[in-house]
């Protein structure tokens, strides 16, 4: 386990399934190694550490949209990538930063990305564990984050939307957007980034970009478990893409 | 049931006891040590009234296993008011009727002395936000939120009022300095 924000809650519901507690205290899983480069997160590190690391101050807001303080205090960067949706929005932000998973088990270290990994969460081997994430450092201005919900400040998702863009002479030169709470567990906007590539990210782009992002929700995308049925998550992109953290332009534009 | 030997420090005080692998801290403390004061609310780590104060971070009772406090230094309510004084935060909950049928009040007392520990004149955006883990079905949360704030205030009061004496000191006394309190 990890912060016990998952795994107690469900003994404390009465979850019979769960039998033992395997509480892990190396302090390897607690660290934060941060290089030119590469930043690495244990898989213990919390929430509220992530907050107040001032390098890691492009990744505070997200670290502070999740749960109130005492959950942000206990939840962990490992934990997060088991919540089930709508939870999991930190999950949402590594994957736009294109993180590798670490997992040691039996057969020893292994790492994936985190797209495979979602994919796969549910059927790691017996006895592997996740020790840390590892991706590429950003330029803090490329990177945006904006969750939407219904319960101020610090609700679950309606949705979460994470975007890696980098411009060049103001074009979108590259893209990453990923989206949480519009399924099983986050996933990539493959066509929304698409369209927002060579654009200027005005609103009119981010307009017509959001129309080809309904390509991108699928049946599956848009069975959200944030409501348990079916719904159009396309204006819910459109809200997301349109807030002003996520266009970063200047006040004068 | 495997026992395991826990130790912390709870509201000043050494504990050290035998307990249940796989206890919470909200169980130790209500069950074991006979501190009522954080409440079994939801068991979810949701609704925040069983929040405490851990080595100063504000932590769910009932989601923490207490074997995670070893060596730990554990905060809640009833080590707020000294003797028959109550603490400033449970002073200005009074004045400002911030409690009604007072489940949630435990919690939100932590979570608030958590946010004053650390930041003493936050404004009311940080208030909201320390508060936002705690639930609170009666009030509307407003009386709380100014309470909170009275308190701010009221530090921010006193700081000033200490630098001012500092000051003073600092000059033998001599040389007038005028202290603004608004």
């Amino acid at each position: 386990m990890g912060g016990g924000t998952i795994l107690v809650r469900r003994v404390n519901e009465g979850d019979i399934s769960i039998s033992t507690y395997v509480r892990l205290l190396t302090p390897e899983l607690k660290q934060i190694h941060v290089a030119d480069n590469t930043i690495r997160l244990g898989a213990g590190v919390t929430m509220a550490t992530i907050a107040k690391t001032p390098a890691l101050a492009f990744l505070a807001p997200v670290a502070r949209s999740i749960g109130g303080p005492g959950v942000r205090s206990a939840a962990t960067v490992g934990g997060n990538l088991f919540a089930r949706s709508p939870h999991g929005d930190f999950g949402v932000a590594l994957l736009v930063l294109d993180a590798v998973v670490c997992i040691e088990g039996p057969e020893g270290c292994n790492e994936v990305d985190l797209e495979t990994f979602f994919k796969s969460r549910r059927q790691l081997a017996r006895g592997s564990i996740v020790t840390a994430v590892r991706f590429r450092r950003p330029m803090p201005e490329d990177f945006r984050f904006v969750k939407i919900s219904r319960v101020k400040p610090n609700g679950a998702a309606v949705l979460s939307i994470a975007a890696l863009l980098s411009r060049t002479q103001g074009h979108v030169s590259a893209a990453r957007i990923a989206l949480g709470a519009m399924a099983n567990t986050p996933v990539r906007a493959h066509n929304l980034e698409a369209a927002l590539r060579e654009t200027t990210l005005t609103p009119r782009d981010i307009e017509r970009a959001v129309v080809s992002a309904a390509a991108d929700t699928t049946p599956r995308l848009m069975r959200s478990p944030a409501n348990g049925t079916g719904r159009q998550c396309f204006p819910f992109i459109s809200a997301g893409c349109s807030r002003p953290e996520f266009l970063h332009l200047p006040r004068a534009a | 049931m495997t026992k395991v030997p826990v130790q912390m420090t709870v509201n000043g005080e050494e504990r050290a006891e035998f307990v249940d692998s796989g206890m919470t801290l909200l169980k130790f403390l209500r069950d074991k040590i006979g501190d009522l004061t954080a409440k079994a609310g939801c068991l979810q780590g949701t609704c925040g009234t069983c929040t405490v104060l851990i080595d100063g971070e504000p932590r769910l009772a009932c989601i923490t296993l207490v074997e995670d406090c070893r060596g730990g230094t554990i905060e809640t309510v009833a080590g707020l008011a000294a003797d028959a004084e109550l603490h400033p935060l449970q002073q200005a909950l009074r004045d400002h009727f911030a409690a009604q049928c007072g489940f949630c009040t435990p919690g939100m007392l932590m979570a608030a002395k958590a946010l004053l520990d650390s930041n003493p004149h936050p404004d009311r955006a940080e208030v909201e936000d320390a508060l936002s883990g705690n639930i609170c079905r009666c009030t509307g949360y407003e009386p709380i939120i100014r309470a909170v704030l009275s308190v701010s205030t009221s530090n921010a009061r006193r700081d000033t009022a200490e630098r001012g004496e500092a000051m003073g000191r600092a000059s033998g006394g001599r040389g007038t300095f005028i202290v603004h309190t608004n």
